[in-house]
């Protein structure tokens, strides 16, 4: 058995946003295209900035069928590259599940099987999570609060793509910042199979305090699209991917 | 699904409480709470005047995918790779919510730092080398620990062995890391993939050795391979060891049985040393007088040290 490409945006935000469309509302019509909306917020400490933000970044995530975490800027280092991870493990298994009510027919669940009749269907579950193709887009909000927490942030995309790329199935990654200049979103990263090497990737930030995270995350949203039109033409850079 | 995870309200068991099983209707009277993590909770439970260890999780995937693993460690005959597993059920919750638990064999002991500095750094040897032993068994199997760390093994006693418990991080080899702790992770010192093979465990128990030297860790610094290399350099005395731990972090040694043999031959080495040593001094002592029974006592002992270590080993 075989999945099509996971594709998911991993929108990493420290607050809310003030400009543009209800990210929710636009997080549920990506999720509408089969793209899972995963959100980390990532919070100053927690007299400031809760609960609004806090709401929102469950909000985004839950219209986006994405998971949601909230991390404090004390435990940075240690929980967000642990945090993202777990994101994205929670999303395969989401997409699994789905694919394993097709195999069920009714939409039951796998706890709603016998105990004793749950093994095989994890080892299905475990087999599609390993060797599934999987297309991550991280949006990193880079408004001024931002700043000091972006070389950690760097630090945990970079262990993301050894945690990824340590599994069977391809993983490819880009990463975009926003809000970019007189546009939503600014292209860091293209479309690349190891975030190992990047350095500062994050030089230049945004001013000013708009964060339009709800236009963002619709640009992104094409992203993917525009992606199959330049892998259509540069074919050759990766041979088997239309098959999957 | 996942917001259906995490919606689901956490745990909450109260010691005196009885756990009855949706399916197979058997009762677990709770005694007390033995650890939580990422995934779950762990109680020490009595069943039939048995103690027994249940590991309940909001997260239903999780428990089954840990029972995938006992489950297949059954299977190896004569061998105790982790806990037996016991039995496998849902709780339902007064308030209607279900959780999956799964019910294991109760492994009471020591943690592995305490153990030494209670008794002495040469059952640091003793131990390591049934573990190695099981560990190479499990990569025979085709699996990987994963999440090797002190806080996943314990002491058993009576015979005294190393054992771990908590299979959530056991791994096909070949596939990615399941779960797995920074500080014990061998690409989070960048000296490797995360990757299951068998290194991926050797290195981690190396990292298990050094936290004996250092209880609470250390950070990996700018040069985290450096850093290592003095830890390791800092702490360990015995140069033997210094020498193994250096191998299995840099990936030199790469099978539990090479570790299990080099422990092996240091430790008969360490045992004819000290014969040797004894029987100068006792010819020295039988110049002067003619019978020494301290003498006598300690080769006895070394003696049924290493027919002890015999014993773990092969049968
Ligand atoms: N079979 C057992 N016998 C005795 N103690 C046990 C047993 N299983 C687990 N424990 C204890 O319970 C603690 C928590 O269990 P475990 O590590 O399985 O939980 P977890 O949620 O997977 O945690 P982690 O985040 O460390 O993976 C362990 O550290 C251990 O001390």
């Amino acid at each position: 058995m075989r999945t099509s490409t996971l594709k998911q945006i991993l929108l990493i935000t420290d607050g809310c946003s003030n400009q543009g469309e209800n990210p929710a509302s636009v997080a549920a019509i990506i999720a509408e295209q089969g793209i899972t909306v995963n959100v980390i917020g990532i919070m100053e400490d927690e007299h400031t900035e809760q609960p609004k933000g806090l709401l929102e970044v469950e909000e985004i995530a839950g219209s986006g069928q994405g998971v949601s975490q909230i991390v404090y800027k004390q435990a940075l280092s240690q929980t967000v590259q642990a945090v993202t991870k777990q994101a994205l493990n929670e999303t395969l298994q989401g997409v699994v599940n789905k694919e394993l009510q097709q195999i069920l027919g009714s939409p039951s669940t796998m706890e709603e099987l016998p105990p004793d009749q749950r093994g095989e269907v994890m080892e299905v579950v475990d087999e599609l999570g390993e060797t599934c193709d999987l297309e991550v887009l991280v949006l990193v909000d880079t408004s001024a609060s931002m700043a000091n927490k972006l070389p950690t942030v760097q630090e945990a995309l970079i262990d993301l793509s050894i945690s990824m790329n340590a599994r069977i199935g391809r993983s490819r990654f880009s990463v975009y910042q926003f809000p970019g200049k007189r546009k939503p979103i600014q292209q860091l990263v293209d479309w690349t199979s190891k975030l190992d090497s990047i350095t500062s990737i994050f030089s230049r930030l945004a001013s000013g305090g708009v964060t339009p995270t709800g236009p963002a995350l619709k640009e992104a949203m094409h992203q993917f699209g525009k992606k199959s039109l330049k892998r259509r033409l540069f074919h050759n850079e990766y041979p088997d991917v239309e098959e999957a | 699904m996942n917001t259906q995870t995490l919606k689901k309200p956490d745990i909450n068991i109260l010691k005196g409480q009885t756990i009855t099983g949706k399916w197979h209707k058997k009762k677990y009277y709770v005694v007390k709470e033995l650890g939580s993590g990422a995934i779950g909770t762990v109680y020490l439970c009595v069943y039939q005047n048995v103690q027994v260890a249940l590991k309940m999780s909001k997260q239903s995937h999780s428990i089954t995918s840990e029972v995938n693993v006992l489950k297949a460690f059954k299977k190896v005959q004569g061998h105790s790779l982790g806990p037996s597993l016991i039995d496998v059920d849902d709780y339902i919750s007064a308030n209607g919510h279900v959780y999956s638990f799964y019910v294991m064999e109760y492994i009471s002991g020591d943690d592995l730092p305490n153990f030494i500095n209670r008794n002495g750094q040469e059952w640091l040897f003793t131990l390591l080398i049934g573990f190695a032993k099981d560990l190479q068994t499990l990569h025979d199997e085709g699996y990987v620990f994963g999440d090797l760390k002190t806080d996943n093994l314990i002491v058993s006693r009576k015979p005294a062995r190393l054992r771990w418990v908590d299979v959530g991080g056991t791994t096909l080899q070949g596939r990615a890391i399941k779960e797995y702790t920074e500080f014990y992770d061998r690409a989070y010192w960048q000296m490797g993939s995360r990757k299951a093979d068998p290194g991926y465990d050797l290195f981690a128990l190396a990292m298990v050795i050094l936290r004996i030297y250092y209880p609470n860790g250390f950070s990996r610094g700018d040069n985290p391979r450096k850093t290592l290399q003095q830890k390791v350099q800092l702490a360990i005395r015995s140069q033997s060891l210094k020498q193994l731990v250096g191998k299995m972090l840099n990936g030199d040694i790469d099978k539990a049985d090479q570790v299990k043999d080099y422990l092996l031959q240091y430790v008969m080495k360490q045992n004819q040393q000290t014969q040797l040593r004894q029987k100068r001094l006792s010819q020295k002592n039988q110049q002067e007088t003619s019978f020494h029974p301290t003498l006598e006592v300690v080769s006895i002992l070394s003696i049924s040290g290493l027919c002890y270590i015999y014993m773990t080993l092969f049968l």
